[in-house]
């Protein structure tokens, strides 16, 4: 019996937990973020995680700067998908003001977020996939994201920091050919897609790897307060989108996929399906897009035309106001929230009636899904953080502020 | 949250909420701090009210106001698909409030964040530690009284190891993994 006398033998062999520093600067944590492990051969028995390393002070700043002069903020939180951001942050603006946007402009805020929405999962799955070492589903993610980055910058002019909210209405409406475009782009990145779901959901090596690694149970997913794919993989079929509707959520047919188990696996799943779900909500939202202006009609808020600024001294007086002064806020506070990328996106902003803002508080999805990574790592293997840290999809920008 | 709900909660905590009120979709108890981990354990238990996720966790400073802080607690059912956001008030001249990390998970890291920047001290708090700025740093960057260009001291490299491995040694072979400081 030559194995039990080796376990007799090592049973007597005096071991001590190993610390191992993770990060900052680590090809695998996206961002920066560092997380100190103890481990017991290659078993997690601790982990500690550090943020804070891309701290820019963002509420800092919003406070000092006018409501609008918010937005360009905002696309640097999560930066993946920052369309999302600032119509996120445009909502909690007109709650406070007490405006509603104009159908056509919720329909395009719809279409448009939509699309961040999918480049958001396309890079979280792609990058999981490079991170198991199957490169060539990056590539392919990329390249179906490169698509959707060519719609944005054809509406907005930029392919990252897009700063396309505005309060009361967008910057500029859809172009003309949008629909053929999105046609064009629609049939890339569905093919794409299709790749994706042949290349890895049945691929023994990424199955071993996902399922069963980064498990949370459905109570714990709700007491630390997950969101977005990380708690519906869980089986929780919360999503603001549907629970909450607003811009044109309503009116649009569409299903939130649930997981089961809560496991990497299922986070995959879920932000797959949501994909194809995201395509779908465009192609009605397209198919009903409605005529009309995109901004309210409402001098208080909304920049005049260059017509008129420039020849029309009320025109003008009203452009030099609403830049120097900022949109006159009503005094008072609301929580405001939107599915974002990851999760929850909540904005609880506070006016004391002036131009710019007393407070921007930020509930950032990836802070809260980050908030229990010892509960998803400890007592498994080092090598499953990485498939665990890739579905958390935590964005350096988005958690550190 | 319906009407019904709010009466109870204050009928309840009549000595507690100072106030209650309806705007813009936000159901808003205003109340005092010092029994905060009551009332969030009547909203978080109640079978009807069922509020089990904590949403979001901040703090407000009105500089020249008596209370001066609010740390604002929004909560929500994911059963009834109730929001409900409680502000307690916190003065000036004592900003301690009891930890409600015991009772939702996502208190732990917002309780910290809300320390490190507006220094509001949680009792009880398993590790009431800076989150996203470093130890060493001087004030609370989000109290509206510290400027935005202040700089900080240059900090002492090697002085002492503020994440000194020793710190973590203590862990022994079979013990939980209960205790992680995260």
């Amino acid at each position: 019996m030559p194995d039990s006398s080796l376990d007799m033998d090592t049973a007597g062999i005096h071991t001590e937990p190993m610390l191992l520093n993770m990060g900052p600067s680590h090809p695998a944590m996206h961002g920066t973020v560092r997380m100190i492990l103890t481990l017991d051969g290659e078993t997690v028995i601790k982990c500690d995680a550090e943020i804070g390393y891309l701290h820019r002070g963002f509420e800092k700043e919003c406070e000092n700067a006018t409501w609008t002069q918010v937005f360009p903020y905002t696309d640097r939180l999560n930066y993946v998908s920052p369309l999302l951001n600032n119509f996120g942050f445009a909502l909690a603006v007109e709650k406070l003001l007490g405006i509603e946007a104009t159908p056509r402009c919720n329909y395009i805020r719809t279409i448009m977020g939509e699309i961040s929405r999918i480049g958001d999962h396309l890079t979280c799955l792609g990058a999981g996939s490079l991170e198991l070492g199957g490169f060539s589903g990056f590539l392919y993610a990329v390249e179906a994201r490169e698509h959707l980055y060519d719609l944005i910058e054809e509406v907005t002019g930029a392919r990252l920091t897009v700063s396309y909210g505005r309060v009361g209405g967008l910057k500029t409406d859809l172009t003309e050919d949008f629909a053929a475009r999105w046609a064009f782009a629609r049939e890339r990145v569905m093919r794409i897609w299709e790749d994706i779901n042949k290349l890895l959901t049945r691929n023994r090596i990424f199955l071993d790897r996902m399922e069963g690694t980064g498990v949370i149970s459905q109570a714990d997913a709700i007491s630390y307060g997950l969101t977005g794919p990380m708690l519906r993989s869980t089986g929780v079929d919360y999503d603001v989108r549907k629970d909450h509707p607003y811009f044109a959520y309503g009116d649009v047919d569409f299903d939130v996929p649930v997981g089961t188990h809560g496991d990497n696996f299922d986070r995959y799943q879920v932000r797959l399906e949501e994909i194809k779900q995201s395509m779908r909500i465009i192609d009605q939202a397209l198919a009903r897009l409605p005529d009309g202006p995109i901004n309210v009609d409402d001098p208080r808020v909304v920049l005049p035309e260059k017509e008129r600024v420039y020849n029309s001294i009320e025109g003008m007086i009203n452009h030099f106001k609403l830049v120097f002064e900022g949109i006159q806020v009503p005094a008072g506070e609301v929580y405001s929230y939107t599915e974002g990328g990851n999760g929850e996106l909540g904005f609880y902003v506070v006016s004391n009636g002036t131009g710019k803002p007393w407070k921007v508080g930020i509930r950032s999805p990836s802070f809260y899904n980050m908030c229990p990574i010892h509960k998803f790592v400890e007592g498994g293997m080092i090598a499953d953080i990485i498939p665990t840290f890739d579905g958390i999809n935590m964005i350096g920008g988005e958690i550190d502020r | 949250m319906s009407a019904s709900d709010i009466k109870r909660l204050v009928r309840k905590f009549k000595n507690d909420i100072v106030d209650s009120s309806e705007r813009l979709g936000m159901d808003t108890a205003l109340v005092k701090k010092d029994n905060i981990v009551e009332i969030v354990q009547f909203l978080k238990d109640d079978d009807k009210l069922a509020y089990n996720m904590l949403r979001h966790l901040t703090c407000v400073d009105y500089l020249h106001r008596e209370p001066r802080f609010e740390v604002i607690y929004v909560l929500y059912s994911t059963t009834n698909k109730q929001q409900v956001v409680l502000k307690a008030m916190i003065n000036a001249d004592d900003t301690t409030i009891d930890s409600i990390s015991h009772l939702y998970g996502s208190a732990n890291w917002a309780e910290r964040e809300v320390w490190d920047m507006y220094g509001i001290k949680f009792n009880h708090h398993p590790n009431m530690r800076r989150i996203l700025l470093y130890e060493e740093f001087e004030g609370h960057p989000l109290r509206k009284d510290y400027d935005k260009q202040t700089s900080q001291p240059r900090v002492q490299l090697l002085r002492q190891e503020r994440d000194a491995f020793e710190e973590f040694k203590t862990y022994h072979v079979g013990e939980s993994a209960e205790g992680s400081r995260s």
